[in-house]
């Protein structure tokens, strides 16, 4: 196994800036084999833009290229994305 | 652009010649590593190079083959559209004029594909003439995989996301036929001295 | 819970480095005050940014270190010797400068105290930041969740929060160290990389459907996230969160 090779989590950042949700804790379901995993869970490769791989069978579930002010986004490898989120954050502030 | 980080330089050469930097470019001293997957360990003995499509002959080499073909060493700098720009480089392989030598083609495109899935095309006139290798040494070492090894394209006048690692042939098209990137926000062409990065530039 | 605030637009804004607090030989603590921050969930993470005067710019993800504390957000950076932005971050950096980030970012790697227990956390050298912080909102919460800690190190004086951890311990809190290149003379403790054996003696059994955490460079994580599936853990309870190859 590659250890170059990061999660959903390395691009938490870039996900909320391009969907305005929080996406890693969604869960995606890849278009090849099935399998499905969260966000946070699956393959993440910086070559030319970012690239999100099914960590079971390797295929490409999304790729993501993202300029100034717009983002190309290719989700056409998730059969199924779902369950990102839009009120992520629970705040105690009690002293 | 208004925040400067006080003190932050960043691990970059200042002293290159701004003439030979595309713009929007910086340069660095490092390889970095990019890749849209994971790196593929293909066996020398499994490996092959394959000419085909739009031509009279397909034309497939071994290993041994490809190696015994006329090669030679060229020093180019390469630009990526992520903006790191290595200039020097120095690397060894085969013409793309030598692979094609002899071949009869009305194709206008070439498309390269590789192990692991990646594609990328170019046009016929873009990897003729002396632009454009099949390169298996780097800096005078065996190219490492995480750089593209065995072997991998060279196409310096264009983006490096042009260059495809782990190349495994080249297909002669009539048509266009966008790659992995080019489909996906990234310019058909990539000129990096017009700053064509992504559709529409 | 006392609040929510929506996720909006997330923008890049200014910090206040505060304090630098040397941890190891080769780790700082950055402890920074961000305005308008409205907290965040132990286990998340910000993005910084660097720009240099001719506008290169740099990015990296540092996980959170502190439990939610006003406006105070604490980073824990590993200096890496051939690394970019780290050896700005704890070489350069000065109280009075600011640091441009953006978060907090990401909600599955992610614990807070509803969430109960038990917890299993195993890091691997810088991957024990994020942890920690879920370790001092445990604490800070007062709640005694069983929460257990495995933390792989190098060597006893690169143990990163090694006294905090050691006060924090018990009332629920068990802490584990493993120290795989050197040991201290009459170390009786793990002085391996982390197996199924050691989560087996340490870690709450499968059948409690504990939450897992695991965070270190990629090798680490892979290799625990498949003894722990070894062992019997639901896959989807095990959470990962993969630092690359150093670890930041």
């Amino acid at each position: 196994m590659d250890s170059l090779t990061l999660d959903g989590n390395a691009i938490a950042g870039l996900l909320q800036e391009v969907f305005v949700l929080e996406m890693t804790s969604a869960i995606g379901t890849c278009a090849s084999c099935g399998a499905s995993e969260p966000i946070g869970a699956v393959r993440v490769f910086r070559g030319a833009g970012v690239v999100l791989r099914c960590p079971h069978c390797g295929d490409v579930l999304a790729k993501i290229v993202k300029r100034e002010e717009q983002a190309c986004v290719d989700l056409s490898g998730f059969r199924t994305l779902e369950g990102a989120s839009r009120a992520g954050l629970a705040v105690r502030d009690d002293r | 652009m208004s925040f400067v980080s006080r003190g932050f330089h960043g691990r970059r050469r200042s002293d290159a010649d701004a003439s030979r930097i595309p713009p929007g470019q910086y340069v660095t001293s490092d390889f970095p590593v990019l890749s849209a997957g994971p790196t593929p360990h293909r066996p020398l003995e499994q490996w092959d190079f394959s000419v085909s499509g739009e031509t009279d002959e397909e034309r497939v080499w071994t290993w041994e083959a490809f190696r015994a073909l006329p090669s030679e060493e060229v020093t180019v700098d390469i630009h990526c559209v992520t903006k790191w720009s290595k200039l020097d480089t120095v690397w060894r392989g085969v013409s793309v004029d030598t692979l094609l030598e002899g071949v009869d083609t009305s194709a206008e495109h070439v498309i390269q594909y590789c192990d692991g899935g990646y594609t990328t095309n170019v046009p016929l006139e873009d990897v003729t003439g002396g632009k454009a290798w099949v390169v298996y040494e780097y800096d005078g070492e065996p190219l490492e995989p995480e750089h593209g090894g065995p072997a991998r394209m060279l196409v310096p006048h264009l983006y490096f996301w042009k260059s495809a690692k782990w190349v495994r042939g080249l297909r002669l098209r009539v048509e266009d036929e966008p790659g992995f990137w080019e489909v996906n926000g990234y310019n058909n062409y990539g000129d990096p001295w017009k700053e064509q990065r992504y559709w529409g530039d | 819970m006392e609040g929510a605030a929506l996720l909006g637009r997330l923008s890049w804004q200014l910090a206040d480095v505060v304090d630098l607090i040397a941890e190891t030989a080769r780790v700082k603590t950055l402890a920074l005050d961000i305005p308008g921050w409205q907290g965040h969930r132990t286990g998340q993470h910000v993005d910084v940014r660097l720009t240099a005067e001719d506008g290169y710019q740099v990015e990296r993800s540092y996980s959170i270190a502190s439990a939610p504390n006003g406006t105070r957000v604490e980073l824990t950076v590993e200096r890496l010797d051939d690394g970019e932005v780290s050896p700005y971050l704890t070489d350069e950096l000065r109280p009075g400068d600011r640091l441009e980030l953006r978060g907090p970012v990401g909600g599955y790697f992610a614990w807070e105290p509803a969430l109960g227990g038990p917890v299993l956390l195993v890091g691997g050298g810088s991957g024990i930041v994020p942890l920690m912080a879920m370790i001092r909102e445990r604490a800070r919460a007062g709640v005694d969740v069983d929460m257990r800690l495995i933390f792989s190190s190098r060597s006893w004086d690169s143990i990163i929060y090694r006294d905090e951890l050691q006060r924090l311990s018990g009332s629920g809190l068990t802490v584990a160290h493993t120290l795989t290149r050197s040991q201290p003379e009459g170390w009786t403790g793990y002085a391996r990389r982390v197996d199924a054996e050691m989560l087996s003696e340490i870690g709450p059994d499968a059948g409690t459907n504990p939450h897992v955490y695991v965070c270190g460079p990629t090798p680490f994580v892979e290799a625990v996230a498949t003894a722990l599936v070894g062992l019997g853990h639901e896959p989807h309870r095990i959470r990962t969160e993969r630092f690359g190859p150093t670890g930041g």
